[in-house]
């Protein structure tokens, strides 16, 4: 296996999780809402979707309960915003919190132990090939998932009614609610799809990247999942640059530093983050020329009688 | 955010703690705070493997209290004054960061006494304590450079501080005695504690080809990915043999369990002294698990180099010291000095990389 073979392999695994992640956060996003709490979604998916697949030794059913967390865990979200009118900033940030507590103690019976990680693709001869059979026909399910998803998210959000249906609901809440579309319906359920994605998203941790689970294992990339979504101007193509971007970077930077590049560790760490700054600005200089999407309810608190 | 959660969940903990204490006032109390979780496989959980021990050992005479996620820094004061309030006799503050904030309570509280693990800072009341984990550093060395058929070997940095650079020191020195011309390659990931960036250090190493990869990083990731690949690895703080059966050649296990009895039984017979404690393979604070995966005469090796550190023969900053641009470090003993080890900024000759920052 060549060297950069292997690193476009890491590359690929270190990006999934971000972009599952998100995928499910743009589509709440461009609905209105803004949801903090993606971390805190993701280490939930994780513990549940470690616990589930230590249960069960299967794991699709761990994938499954990660779903299953991240969306239980955004429904207390959607409870509050949605049901109650709850700032959604204060709300997000507090579902971090629950989530990183409630992960260690649904998970601290499972620290130490470990799974098979998630079996790879293997198709015959395809799989084989020189240099790109590994890189496009042989990663584990998720990695299609994550790249399928946010297809579907593209074909939802573009063409079909629903979609847009969303977005308008996501660019002015009061004025499709005037014509009578269900803003909190739909709303709660884009909440629910990005707990689902994120659940997912942090459950490929212990499923597939480090088949074990410990305490905080996310560490930090649902913020880098929702800087992704800022980072993509909310547009699920650029997601995916992004996502790829971002993982790129984290994986050069460490190869940079075994082959005595001499480039600060620090410096490339921090690249994703410069670049994220750098295209918000970009945004707002030129709205219509970079193409940026932003809901313009972005975050707002709406409540259908006042 | 987190930090202040943390602070709020622990202080919760503490109060909890003194509702519960007040049943049994004629124990001595005894309390602990730990930086991580007790299950986090690293250093947490040797720390609370010694606590058990001390409870084992002593527990007609004491009752224990521990306080787990303590951030580090000024936030720990607080987790620190609660045990002192109630009624705790000594109290050992588990990680470098809680240096300041415990010797600011221990001068408030000059009638309770403090043990503070990795620190530099006394007071009548406060001692520290630490591994001179670098001897167990030597003999993985050694084994490295007995077994890399590379020639290259793979570290996983955390942050660039004097103990881990000792680490990385005391390594390829004793990689050199095996091979004397080994290779390392170092990688910083500026962090204790992210499987997911452990794990992707691991595979950059391995891509790079290096065939024996350590760590100075708190999770089991990298032994994970190096079992996954067929390459050799190191357990760092406990015996990670589990994530790794055929992989993990030892590691070096934080054995704080003695030490803790020792001071626990002397606080409670009221001859608890404050002192700086510096112990090694020698006193069992490091202990290095079963030579594993490896041939006989690489194990013995292995052995005879350990049994030669803890006889006083062998030391692993044995001078001449020379640093990495070929100038011999200042040697005023036949070894460095503790004082040396412990403030050490730069690489020794064969690391090929940049000294961090310079």
């Amino acid at each position: 296996m060549g060297l950069l073979e292997a690193i476009i392999l890491s590359v690929i695994a270190a990006s999934t999780p971000l972009l599952l992640a998100a995928a499910g956060e743009l589509v709440v996003e461009r609905s209105g809402m803004l949801n903090l709490g993606v971390e805190g979604m993701m280490i939930m998916g994780a513990a549940c979707g470690f616990a589930g697949a230590w249960l069960t030794s299967s794991t699709f059913i761990g994938a499954l309960c990660g779903i299953a967390a991240g969306a239980a865990l955004s429904a207390v979200f959607a409870l509050f915003t949605l049901g109650l009118a709850v700032n959604q900033v204060a709300a997000g940030l507090a579902l971090t919190i629950l989530g990183i507590g409630l992960s260690g103690l649904v998970g601290a019976g499972f620290v130490g132990e470990k799974i098979s990680p998630a079996p790879n693709l293997y198709v015959p001869i395809l799989t084989g090939l020189p240099f790109i059979g590994r890189i496009l026909f042989g990663q584990d399910l998720l990695v299609y998932f994550s790249v399928g998803l946010v297809a579907a998210i593209w074909w939802f959000l573009y063409r079909t009614r629903a979609g847009l249906i969303l977005r308008a609901i996501g660019d002015n809440h009061t004025s499709a609610h005037a014509l009578g579309y269900p803003v909190l319906r739909i709303r709660t359920l884009a909440v629910l799809f990005g707990g689902a994605c994120a659940g997912l998203g942090g459950a490929f941790l212990p499923l597939a990247y480090t088949p074990f689970f410990i305490p905080g294992m996310t560490a930090g990339r649902g913020w880098i999942a929702l800087a992704l979504v800022v980072f993509s101007s909310w547009l699920p193509g650029r997601l995916v640059g992004g996502a790829y971007l971002f993982g790129a970077v984290t994986i050069l930077q460490l190869h940079a530093q075994g082959l005595g590049l001499g480039i600060p560790s620090q410096l490339m760490s921090s690249l994703p983050y410069i670049a994220t700054v750098v295209v918000l600005v970009l945004i707002s200089r030129a709205r219509v020329t970079a193409g940026s999407a932003a809901p313009a309810s972005l975050g707002l608190v709406f409540v259908p009688d006042r | 955010m987190r930090k202040f959660v943390l602070t709020v969940a622990v202080a919760a903990l503490a109060i909890a703690a003194t509702s519960f204490a007040a049943s049994a006032a004629d124990k001595t109390k005894i309390g602990f705070i730990y930086l991580g979780p007790v299950g986090d496989f690293g250093w947490t959980y040797q720390h609370e493997v010694g606590r058990q021990a001390v409870v084992k050992e002593l527990g007609d005479k004491i009752e224990t209290t521990f306080l787990e996620n303590v951030s580090e820094g000024p936030d720990s004061e607080r987790s620190i004054e609660q045990l002192a309030r109630t009624g705790h006799k000594l109290i050992f503050t588990t990680s470098f960061g809680y240096m300041d904030p415990t010797l600011k309570v221990a001068k408030k509280y000059p009638k309770i006494n403090f043990e503070h693990a990795t620190g530099f800072k006394n007071a009548p009341n406060m001692g520290t304590y630490s591994g001179r984990f670098y001897e167990g550093r030597f003999i993985q060395g050694i084994i490295a450079g007995k077994t890399s058929k590379s020639g290259v070997l793979g570290y996983i940095g955390s942050f660039p501080i004097p103990e881990v650079i000792s680490g990385i020191n005391a390594t390829i020195l004793g990689a050199q005695t095996a091979n004397p011309n080994i290779k390392i390659k170092i990688i910083w990931v500026n962090t204790w504690f992210d499987p997911g960036k452990e794990a992707d250090a691991a595979k950059a190493l391995i891509d790079q080809g290096a065939d024996v990869i350590m760590q100075h990083t708190d999770s089991p990731a990298a032994m994970q990915v190096a079992a996954q690949r067929g390459v050799f690895a190191f357990g760092q703080d406990s015996d990670m043999s589990k994530f790794g059966p055929k992989a993990q050649l030892t590691a070096i296990i934080n054995n704080w369990a003695p030490y803790y009895v020792k001071q626990v039984k002397a606080e409670v017979d009221g001859k608890w002294k404050p002192e700086e404690t510096w112990d090694g393979l020698k006193e069992k604070m490091v202990v290095m698990a079963p030579y594993t995966n490896m041939p006989a005469d690489v194990k013995k090796m292995a052995m005879d180099a350990e049994a030669a550190i803890i006889g006083g023969t062998l030391h692993p900053f044995k001078c001449p010291v020379v640093d990495q641009d070929g100038k011999p470090v200042e040697c005023k003993a036949a070894h460095l000095e503790p004082g040396q080890i412990l403030s050490m900024n730069f690489y020794v000759k064969g690391v090929d990389d940049k000294f961090p920052g310079k």
